[in-house]
């Protein structure tokens, strides 16, 4: 059923195209474009040296209404996590991957328990590290699979991600050419995640509130 | 959904007497027009990148055939399937199909308005499969057995009273003496009575905003995370999407992200853009087991190449809806189908036929508001006039329109003939209005006497002040006069 409808489907748009089936110079366009995946417009907002990007993304992530902090190194990463619960009167425990950059991080000084892997729905905090940020728009990018599993960007009520300073790019685009880099050419990891901010809703008289289905709190900890 | 866009004119009628929906409509103005404003003021390139959005999709129409091939080649190498359904009860066939096999009861679904266009819910009913809206509007109307009256706000014609009073009628598990009158509290008991259901669901539904032929992905953007919990955590993943979704690069969809959410909602990016790939893999902790595409035609391939193809540009931003006069005035459900606004007015007769739907392309004042605000640049005024031509050609209006249009083509036709019957006229109807200046009621103008006064012509036409003005040359170069 459905292989026949395909080629109906495909037909029509054919003929309304006024296209032959097969012709090679059409085909050639298509290969062209799959392939090279030319950059279009890219705003000038998020085009600045290292240190004003970054600037800029923490910026951008707090006109969105996350909260975010900068550390020098990974052995601060712990500290920062710890003192952010604190500061939310959250319990001290932790749920996270298994990223190879959290794996030498030292907890035993903060008075947090962690845990590790995929959430179930009834952990309060989790920690992810993101691929990316986009300074443009204040935007984490955070890949799936066992390092930063996808449920903790989710259910969770308050989300902490640490992206490196070096990770944090002016634009989407170049961290879509780092996917195609790690991933291959064409290739994807199930689920990659765009996130700009905590979860909200206006669907009740179009009024803003945080926290709808996602976490009600976003904080990014930039390291470097 | 029964349709009722035939009678859209009772429908109007009874939308601008509905005192809690004018309250409600209110909020489309305030909530979305200098948002976006001031989203587009802040970013120098919008108007390129719109002009680049539109040769993207230019570019992929030309060549869907293919793009959707190489798609569908994609998204099965990485574990995917693609149903491709002719029309609605073809695709409900195929996700009763899926459905069946993995014996379903229950499917949690993120905001799709092809579930809409199909009539999901009720066929999944029928079938004793029980669908749960997880969008906060989609819940809400759910709950209250509507549908959605805007593509992004689905419940943007009710007002927090309405809420309050829907979740204390159907959430009696709860105490009943529980504070509501903040909308977060609201918001929160949605949130804690749809957690349970993502897990339980044996289908998770969700839309597409876009098809990625060069990846096979699917993305959804979304403010809630609902559509990601729903796509997440249900066993199984069915993206129903249409084919003109499809775009070819992860490049070409960054490019139109930029204007998708400022267009919306005036965010610079929606909270979530989530691609999704496929099911999940071996080393995944978390996922669906399966990943289905239902690619729904329903007419749109009979759009290519017609003039009504740009409308498959349509990134179904809700800005067209959001800035029009009309749709302030009436709310979405007066268009009686899926699709209300312009570009209701332009797809629904495109997409259920213009015998039904004839008064969508009519309901428009043509400001140009909407073309105007159109990330896509889509000539969504000069769309539904090709539909009015189409409605005279196909004889579909009244009689007596018709025929008014016949005497007016007559005159008109005749510019000598005109002038002399308005010159004769003008004074005629000054002399009949009496000192008042005004009729109160005249023979053939009973659709506007009934609710105001008419005007009396001032004696002269337009022609005559103009010509006495010393315009005189001028004003015959202009050939005619209305």
């Amino acid at each position: 059923m459905s292989g026949s409808t395909r080629d109906a489907v495909l037909n029509r748009i054919r003929r309304a195209n006024g296209a032959r089936p097969g012709d090679p110079e059409r085909a050639k366009v298509v290969a062209e474009r799959l392939g090279t995946a030319p950059r279009g417009i890219v705003p000038k907002r998020g085009q600045l040296p290292q240190e004003e990007r970054v600037r800029l993304f923490l910026d951008m992530a707090e006109k969105a209404n996350a909260t975010v902090a900068r550390v020098a190194d990974y052995a601060e990463l712990p500290e920062a996590v710890a003192t952010f619960l604190r500061e939310k009167n959250l319990p001290a425990e932790l749920k996270l991957g298994a990223d190879p950059r959290f794996a030498d991080l030292d907890f035993s000084q903060t008075a947090l328990s962690v845990t590790h892997g995929a959430s179930d729905g009834d952990d309060l905090a989790a920690l992810s590290h993101a691929m990316g940020g986009i300074a443009e728009t204040g935007t984490l990018m955070l890949t799936s699979g066992p390092d930063n599993p996808t449920s903790l960007n989710f259910l969770p009520e308050y989300h902490v991600v640490a992206v490196a300073a070096e990770d944090v790019a002016g634009d989407m685009e170049t961290l879509l050419a780092k996917l195609r880099e790690t991933f291959g050419k064409g290739g994807m990891p199930r689920s990659v995640n765009f996130v700009t901010g905590p979860s909200r809703s206006a669907d009740i008289e179009q009024t803003l509130l945080l926290g709808a289905h996602g976490p009600r709190s976003l904080h990014i900890v930039v390291v470097g | 959904m029964q349709i009722t866009s035939h009678t859209f004119k009772a429908n109007t009628v009874k939308a601008l007497a509905d005192v809690d929906l004018q309250r409600a409509l209110g909020n489309v103005e305030r909530g979305f027009i200098g948002k976006r404003q001031k989203a587009v003021d802040a970013l120098p390139e919008f108007d390129a990148l719109r002009d680049k959005a539109v040769e993207i999709k230019n570019h992929t129409l030309k060549h869907l055939d293919l793009y959707i091939e190489a798609y569908v080649a994609k998204v099965e190498a990485s574990g995917g399937k693609v149903h491709f359904a002719e029309d609605a009860d073809h695709a409900r066939r195929i996700f009763l199909d899926i459905a069946k096999r993995r014996k379903a009861k229950t499917v949690t679904k993120g905001k799709t308005m092809i579930s809409e266009e199909i009539g999901l819910n009720a066929f999944l009913e029928e079938n004793g499969i029980t669908p749960v809206e997880t969008d906060l509007g989609e819940y809400i109307i759910q709950l209250r057995g509507e549908h959605p009256s805007h593509i992004i706000a689905p419940a943007v014609h009710i007002n927090r009273d309405q809420v309050e009073a829907d979740f204390r009628k159907f959430h009696v598990d709860l105490d009943p003496e529980r504070d509501l009158t903040e909308p977060v509290t609201l918001l929160s008991e949605a949130r804690q009575i749809l957690r349970k259901k993502y897990g339980e669901a044996d289908i998770g539904v969700t839309g597409a905003n876009f098809l990625i032929a060069e990846t096979g992905t699917s993305v959804i953007v979304t403010n809630e995370g609902n559509g990601d919990l729903t796509q997440l955590l249900g066993k199984c993943h069915v993206v129903l999407a249409s084919l003109e979704k499809i775009v070819p690069t992860l490049e070409d969809t960054a490019q139109i992200l930029r204007v998708l959410a400022r267009s919306a909602t005036g965010q610079d990016m929606s909270v979530y853009t989530t691609l999704s790939t496929g099911p999940k893999r071996a080393e995944d902790p978390d996922g669906p087991e399966e990943y289905h595409v239902i690619l729904l035609d329903n007419g749109r391939s009979n759009m290519l190449g017609t003039e009504f193809e740009e409308m498959l540009r349509c990134i179904r931003c809700g800005a067209c809806m959001n800035h029009c006069p009309v749709y302030h005035a009436v709310g979405g459900h007066s268009y009686g189908w899926v699709y209300p606004g312009p570009m209701g007015a332009v797809l629904t007769p495109s997409l259920i036929g213009v015998d039904k739907a004839g008064h969508l392309p009519n309901a428009s004042t043509f400001c140009g508001r909407c073309e105007s605000v159109c990330p896509m640049r889509i000539p969504l005024p000069k769309m539904m006039r090709h539909w009015r031509e189409k409605e005279f050609e196909s004889h579909l209006q009244p009689q007596s329109q018709r025929a008014g249009l016949d005497v007016w083509a007559f005159f008109a036709r005749r510019p000598k003939l005109y002038r002399a019957a308005v010159s004769f006229g003008m004074p005629m109807l000054k002399l009949l209005a009496g000192p008042k200046r005004r009729f109160r009621k005249l023979p053939l103008a009973g659709g506007w006497t009934k609710w105001r006064d008419l005007p009396a012509p001032e004696g002269r036409t337009f022609m005559q002040a103009y010509a006495q003005s010393g315009h005189a040359a001028s004003a015959d170069a202009t050939g005619g006069e209305r």
